[in-house]
């Protein structure tokens, strides 16, 4: 009989106001009683419309299931057939509007848990199971990978269990993409993607950090002088957008990329860190999305006074996850909502001092469906800031796009494909932030995983 | 892992060192630059590549101690490794179809500022080279630079090699002595780079600048390296490292090079005692 309470086991987490001044990780994670507890409360239902919601199609009711007989490694057995980063996926996926949000539990109450489940069942397998799979037999081809966040560590997976010679390029010099400098540490702790990228390796997968593909090596020179059979191009987010508003190359202005990367490659946040950040005092974060909830909340662990979020929109519309923003707000950051930066303001050292905003209102919808922020007339006002963060997006990489013949994008710059991932040259596919512009982890998971069921096709039908 | 194959001192603050890096070697171009670490958990610093053996597979770097990372640099030795050193980035020194070219260099500017002149004198271009030291004892690269330009001409701030003056004083004196120069070529400090953008100006010139803003990762991801060029947002590590220096704000990226000043002085001199201890 199920658990028919209307919601769901809350998440064990580090209270708001320690957590505040730590980089350690927020959500502490299910115990076995909580999981037990929540996958009860799964109806199992016939239609399964979670798994509808899901970008790669877990099989959701059955790996639930397994929770309820008690067998959390033939749960994870479950997941790991369709996704290759459960414990990545069950952190940092916005389940609420994926898996959860077609779970009929939610129809009268709260969804079932899922993130929170898939979650429990990574963490036990990765403290239990032993070392991983064997290496699985080679096929005799040879695929190329270029980019190890999750869209790329995705195709590498699911080719390297098909029995490909997988090697994976990687600019930085650590793999992980965006996992490693873009989501920060006490949200996805860096040791779990480590994890994930050593387990690729134990099936073979070599990876070569320092290759920036487009200038060490063209794809033509993959393809031709290498010997890769295909490639999937799989290179990410590219230059952050700015507003284009003056003073933006003020000192104290980073794009959220370079605060990232400052404190999560980079390790800024250790007092013995070669990479210096700012200790700003009162940091102003633009935009509403996951990487502005980050960037505002590693600010706040660096010890700024206050932290403040200026999104264009409403809250309604903030399209960050739901339990990034409660965090964000748990936390104690100020959320200044319909507003816009008009300008920044500087001092005589070309230091930020203050940010000029606009408000703003809500209009008719406009293209993509969301109400359209209207500027209200004369109602500017100034903010105070010594730190201003530009949380609003990245534009394809250019690099790759310019050394490739043939390679068509589209004239924002991301790389034209079909359904399959195949771009507009023989045997090359491509997926993730790279082609649809700045979206989500599991988004890009999808892509690497479709593409690499069309690589081997193409290879297998040669 | 990349080897130091050759590590000379050229002076007392300025190092060179040829690096084992077979693909970069391959590939890079004069312009081009490079990221390194020095060591596990240590920064990313760009260097501009200072010369290269596509045969050895080596690569020149020339490189100023100056901060915490560059000190730690000086510190290895011929034969031990650095872990990362990524390359060639940014955009190679455009050469085609030049045919009269003043190359200036100030200070180790003159590092980058060599294997440009180098490549145009090899292509059969005219090179009046000028470089510029603080002091004689500051002076390098003076050999290579007589062997690869047409004219050679020697600036210091106190006389002491050399004509007594500023490149801009020397290059203004090459235009008025009527040398027509389809474009020049300024590397070194920004300030330099800015007075001789102004000069040339008023000349009328063409002028190309090598821009070495602060960078994290290099590749065109982060943006930290922007610039104001002609009034548009521009980044060095993918739009440049060059640019048309009559349309670049210097201003700008003065202020934006000094962000961390006070970080680099204390992180330096942390190093310096690190390295002080070890002796004792």
């Amino acid at each position: 009989m199920a658990n028919m309470r209307k919601t769901k086991n809350p998440m064990p987490s580090q209270e708001p106001l320690v957590r505040a001044h730590n980089f350690d990780e927020v959500a502490l994670g299910y115990t076995e009683a909580m999981a037990l507890d929540e996958a009860q409360r799964c109806l199992n239902c016939k239609s399964f419309p979670c798994v509808q919601g899901c970008p790669v199609n877990i099989r959701i009711p059955q790996f639930i299931a397994k929770i309820r007989e008690g067998d959390f490694e033939g749960a994870y057995q479950v997941i790991s057939a369709d996704s290759a980063l459960p414990a990545v996926c069950g952190r940092v996926c916005p389940q609420e509007s994926q898996c959860e949000k077609y779970c009929v539990r939610g129809i009268k109450g709260e969804p079932v848990g899922i993130g929170r489940l898939e979650r429990f069942v990574a963490d036990y397998h990765n403290a239990h199971a032993a070392e991983g799979a064997a290496e699985p037999a080679k096929n005799g081809h040879k695929v190329a990978v270029v980019g190890s966040g999750p869209a790329g560590l995705t195709c590498a997976g699911d080719l390297a269990r098909k029995g490909y010679d997988v090697t994976v390029y990687e600019a930085l010099h650590v793999a992980g993409g965006v996992l490693s400098y873009g989501i920060p540490e006490f949200r996805l702790p860096k040791a779990i993607v480590k994890r994930e990228i050593e387990g690729l390796e134990r099936m073979g997968v070599k990876f070569l950090t320092n290759m920036v593909i487009g200038r060490v090596l063209s794809i033509q020179e993959l393809m031709q002088e290498e010997g890769f059979e295909a490639v999937f191009i799989g290179s990410g987010a590219g230059l952050p957008k700015f507003m284009n508003i003056p003073g933006e190359n003020l000192k104290g202005v980073y794009s959220a990329n370079e605060f990232l990367t400052r404190v999560n490659l980079m390790k800024a946040y250790e007092p013995d860190a070669n990479t210096p950040i700012q200790h700003a005092k009162h940091v102003t974060v633009v935009g509403g999305g996951n990487v502005a909830m980050d960037a505002a909340r590693c600010a706040l662990r660096l010890g700024a006074e206050s932290v403040t979020i200026v999104y264009r929109r409403s809250l309604e519309e903030l399209p960050a996850r739901r339990e990034e923003v409660e965090h964000a707000m748990e936390e104690g950051i100020v959320f200044k909502l319909l507003n816009n930066p008009v300008e920044l303001i500087g001092d005589e050292n070309r230091n930020v001092v203050k940010m000029r905003c606009i408000r703003m209102e809500l209009g008719e919808p406009d293209a993509s469906g969301r109400r359209r922020p209207i500027e209200v007339p004369g109602s500017e006002f100034e903010l105070d800031t010594d730190c201003v963060i530009m949380a609003l997006g990245t534009s394809p990489n250019p690099l790759i796009k310019s050394t490739t013949e043939g390679l068509d994008t589209q004239r924002w710059g991301g790389i034209i494909t079909d359904e399959d991932g195949l771009t507009t040259c023989e045997g090359v596919y491509a997926g993730g932030d790279a082609v649809t512009g700045a979206a989500t982890v599991i988004l890009a998971m999808g892509a690497g995983k479709k593409a690499a069921a069309a690589m081997d096709r193409y290879i297998q039908g040669k | 892992m990349y080897r130091i194959i050759k590590k000379e001192s050229l002076n007392p603050s300025v190092t060179r060192m040829s690096i084992a890096a077979p693909l970069v070697a391959k590939k890079v171009q004069p312009g081009q630059f490079i990221i390194l670490r020095v060591e596990e958990n240590g920064e990313r610093i760009p260097l501009t590549v200072a010369g290269y053996d596509r045969a050895a597979g080596t690569v020149d770097i020339i490189f100023q101690i100056v901060g915490a990372t560059t000190e730690k640099l000086n510190h290895k030795e011929q034969g031990e490794t650095i872990p990362d050193f990524v390359g060639p980035l940014g955009k190679p020194t455009e050469t085609e179809g030049l045919k009269r070219v003043a190359v200036i260099g100030g200070g180790v500017g003159c590092a980058i500022a060599f294997p440009v002149a180098k490549k145009l004198f090899a292509q059969g271009c005219e090179v009046d080279a000028v470089a510029g030291f603080r002091n004689k004892d500051l002076v390098i690269l003076e050999d290579e630079f007589r062997a690869n330009s047409t004219t050679f001409l020697p600036v210091s701030d106190d006389g002491s090699w050399g004509e007594k003056g500023l490149v801009t004083d020397a290059l203004k004196k090459l235009i008025d002595s009527g040398r027509a120069y389809d474009e020049v070529i300024a590397i070194g400090p920004l300030i330099m780079m800015k007075f001789v953008c102004r000069l040339t100006k008023e000349y009328g010139i063409k002028t190309v600048v090598s821009m070495n803003p602060i960078m994290i990762d290099g590749t065109g991801m982060c943006g930290c390296c922007r610039l104001t060029v002609d009034g548009k947002m521009k980044f060095a590590c993918v739009d440049g490292p060059d640019f048309d220096g009559h349309l670049v704000d210097f201003d700008e990226a003065m202020a934006r090079c000094a962000a961390y000043k006070p970080f680099e002085a204390k992180a330096r001199e942390a190093a310096c005692n690190l390295f002080s201890q070890e002796v004792k």
